[in-house]
């Protein structure tokens, strides 16, 4: 018999039942909520004289319409300006405490972005199931839990039942062999693999990330890369358990202690792809050869190594490829050819469920220490996941270091990510962001999104335009 | 979901094809927390003669008293008599939550479209489709007589008009089931419920650090 691949195990472990159309009754170990797609689901539940069927599987926070500065968060919901947010902010509130649910309100210290908020609280542990309402529940497969993005109407249906209807993936493994480049980080390790396998390459795929350069990663670098496997068409990505993986999650608030801890981390142990485990699809990329990537496009798939340039239309393989590269660069006002150090900026925005976490904060304060933000930038800002690594920058003076070099420093959010509060890009306006989707209009209307690492786009706030951060000194001096 | 057995109501006529979910419920009620409600909004820009919003009171609003459903003569109407490929567009499922809000249980049209269709059925609305010209001699019964009602019966599979005559029609064995019983995908799976608690017992002794509650 050959071996299981990691999401078959899991797959497994969770099926309730088989049916005879295909379909399948999965287990749900853990379900996130937050108040953008769950109102319609309470009501449903609400409707039909149901209650959730589990409630200590939910945990919920408020993220997507939550304001970021200081002044607005100091007033709790009542800072929050547009009616029709705060409306949804107070349903969720109401609908977790008539429900019971546990929920980390707008200024609870854990407040925060869901996908930040579930792994760092240790709520997120391997071997899980975890969807929540949002497609980049995919982040949380880093901890080797089968995880994934539903909709409204499975949002009730997992309330109401714990379960979902689903049907079993296939299996893709993608390996990342060798050492990446110094100043080369996770986000350039997942944009490149987009830029290799395409926004559909993964689409019916679980993908598993493997290889040296994967296992080299921290948890907050393999949450990057999971987050960002629906940008590559899959509903799922994951990564296998090791010590990494053991070590972030020792004394989480909601992980295992003592004898339990012990009986937990020998199951998770096998959470690994088994030797000849087959895989119907394996990609391998050489990390050696990953620059720092920037994305030109309106596709997370338009991504160019920063030593690269924009690429000519005239050159592209086929017709189809020619009216979307044509598209794409008309909207982003850019020219065939030009070069990607050329591409100037107007905003910088550092934050995220892709990149937010205390190591994306250090990697950017790193570059930005005893820089200035340049004036022609109109507005950088960054904004932590959560309240907590708000609290862990604080403490490590990660604030002052972006204050001082004149970055905003904000209260955890989605924020410009989604720009379903006030922070949004005006139109025309080229946008450094740490974020995951540069689809059109995605950060304001009209605002121009380029992809990029935390680094990388500290650099290029104080360049005011993209610079390589492997030889940003270099050229801080020459600007 | 709610339960479909069999009704008798009063009916009316919506004589325009390809009625598309826009014009069911425009976008911007969409932005609603709610999955009810919607009904005052239902056909918004033909109801009413300016651009509605979400929360106004639609009582101060001024009303199109060309548009059928503002008639009295139709007011009360719990079915639905419309054209071919209603439903059509966007897969909002605002749309039917609108028609039932507003007092739909049936409609009865030459066609749907897909996704509203399967939308429908899961909000406990029957769609019933009938020939062109069964389709054809409604309206004209419909607008030679005030108070034309049908009586519908899912399980016989037939519309009775006043007349006594019988229409038959198809629904597909599964969807007449989940109606009848009022089923929808999660009680469904709750009639699974003994397997999913037989499963949640093994996986709690299996791996207890899962279940936060102990
Ligand atoms: S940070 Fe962006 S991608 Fe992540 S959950 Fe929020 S809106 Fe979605």
């Amino acid at each position: 018999m050959p071996g299981q691949t990691l999401y078959d195990k899991l797959w497994s472990q969770h099926l309730v039942k088989e049916r005879d159309d295909g379909t399948a009754l999965i287990y749900i170990d853990r379900h996130l909520l937050h108040e953008v797609t769950s109102p319609q689901a309470f009501e449903g539940l609400r409707l039909a004289g149901r209650r959730p069927w589990r409630l200590d599987a939910n945990l919920a926070t408020p993220d997507h319409n939550v304001p970021t500065t200081l002044l607005e968060r100091a007033e709790g919901n009542a800072g929050i300006k547009d009616p029709v947010s705060l409306i949804q902010v107070q349903t969720l509130d109401d609908n977790c405490e008539s429900f019971g649910i546990e929920e980390f309100r707008i200024n609870d210290p854990r407040q925060g972005i869901v996908h930040v908020v579930g792994p760092e609280q240790g709520a997120t542990l391997p071997g899980m199931t975890v969807v929540c309402g949002d497609s980049h529940t995919a982040t949380h497969g880093a901890f080797a839990a089968l995880s994934h993005g539903i909709g409204t109407s499975e949002v009730e249906h997992v309330l109401a039942t714990q379960c979902l209807l689903a049907q079993k993936m296939k299996n893709m493994q993608v390996r990342v062999e060798g050492e990446l480049g110094e100043g080369v980080t996770a986000k350039d390790v997942v944009l490149a693999i987009i830029g290799r396998i395409g926004t559909a390459g993964g689409t019916g795929y679980a993908i598993e990330f493997a290889g040296s350069a994967i296992r080299g990663l921290s948890m907050e670098g393999r949450m990057t890369v999971c987050n960002m496997a629906i940008e590559a068409g899959a509903r799922v990505g994951l990564i296998a358990v090791d010590d990494t993986t053991i070590d972030y999650l020792r004394d989480r608030h909601y992980a295992p202690r003592g004898e339990q801890w012990e009986a937990a981390v020998a199951d998770w142990r096998n959470l690994v792809s088994d030797d000849g485990a087959e895989f119907d699809k394996v990609v391998t990329l050489d990390a050696a050869e990953i620059e720092p990537q920037v994305s030109w496009g309106t596709s997370p798939e338009m991504v160019a190594g920063i030593g690269g340039e924009v690429p000519d239309p005239a050159e592209a393989d086929d017709d189809t490829a020619r009216t979307g590269i044509t598209r794409a660069l008309e909207y982003m006002g850019l020219a065939p050819k030009q070069k990607i150090t050329d591409i100037r900026l107007d905003k910088v925005f550092i934050g995220s469920c892709t990149n937010s976490r205390i190591e994306d904060l250090r990697a950017a304060a790193k570059v930005a220490k005893g820089h200035k933000v340049a004036d022609s930038i109109a507005l950088a800002m960054v904004v932590p996941g959560s309240g907590l690594v708000k609290r862990q920058a604080e403490e490590e003076g990660l604030d002052r270091v972006f204050i001082d070099a004149g970055f905003e420093w904000r209260e955890p959010g989605c924020s410009m990510c989604l720009a379903m509060n006030a922070d949004k890009l005006g139109a025309g306006e080229h946008c450094a962001s740490t974020s995951n989707r540069n689809f059109e209009g995605r950060q304001g209307y009209g605002g121009r999104t380029h992809l990029v690492s935390p680094a990388m786009a500290a650099a290029a706030a104080i360049a005011g335009h993209f610079v390589d951060v492997r030889h940003f000194d270099a050229a801080a001096q020459e600007a | 979901m709610q339960k479909f057995e069999r009704l008798e109501g009063l009916v009316a006529p919506l004589d325009r094809a390809n009625v598309d979910t826009d014009l069911i419920i425009p976008k911007q009620f969409l932005k609603s927390i709610k999955r009810s409600g919607f009904g005052v909004n239902l056909f918004d820009e033909l109801r009413y003669l300016d651009e509605g919003q979400p929360g106004q009171d639609c009582s101060q609003r001024p009303i199109n008293s060309d548009f059928v459903l503002n008639q009295p003569r139709y007011q009360g109407a719990s079915i639905l008599l419309a054209r071919q490929n209603f439903g059509c567009g966007s897969s909002r499922e605002h749309a039917p939550w609108a028609l039932d809000d507003f007092g739909f249980r049936v409609v009865i049209a030459p066609s749907f479209a897909d996704i509203f269709y399967n939308n429908a059925f899961k909000n406990g609305i029957l769609l019933i489709r009938l020939s062109e010209a069964e389709v054809d001699r409604l309206f004209e019964e419909v607008a030679a007589n005030e108070g034309y009602r049908l009586d519908v019966d899912l399980e016989a599979q037939r519309v009775i008009t006043p007349s006594g005559e019988l229409l038959e029609f198809e629904v597909d064995a599964f969807r007449k089931h989940c109606l009848l019983e009022g089923l929808d995908d999660i009680g469904i799976t709750l009639k699974d419920e003994d397997a999913i608690h037989a499963f949640e017992q093994r996986h709690r002794a299996e791996r207890p650090w899962m279940f936060r509650e102990a």
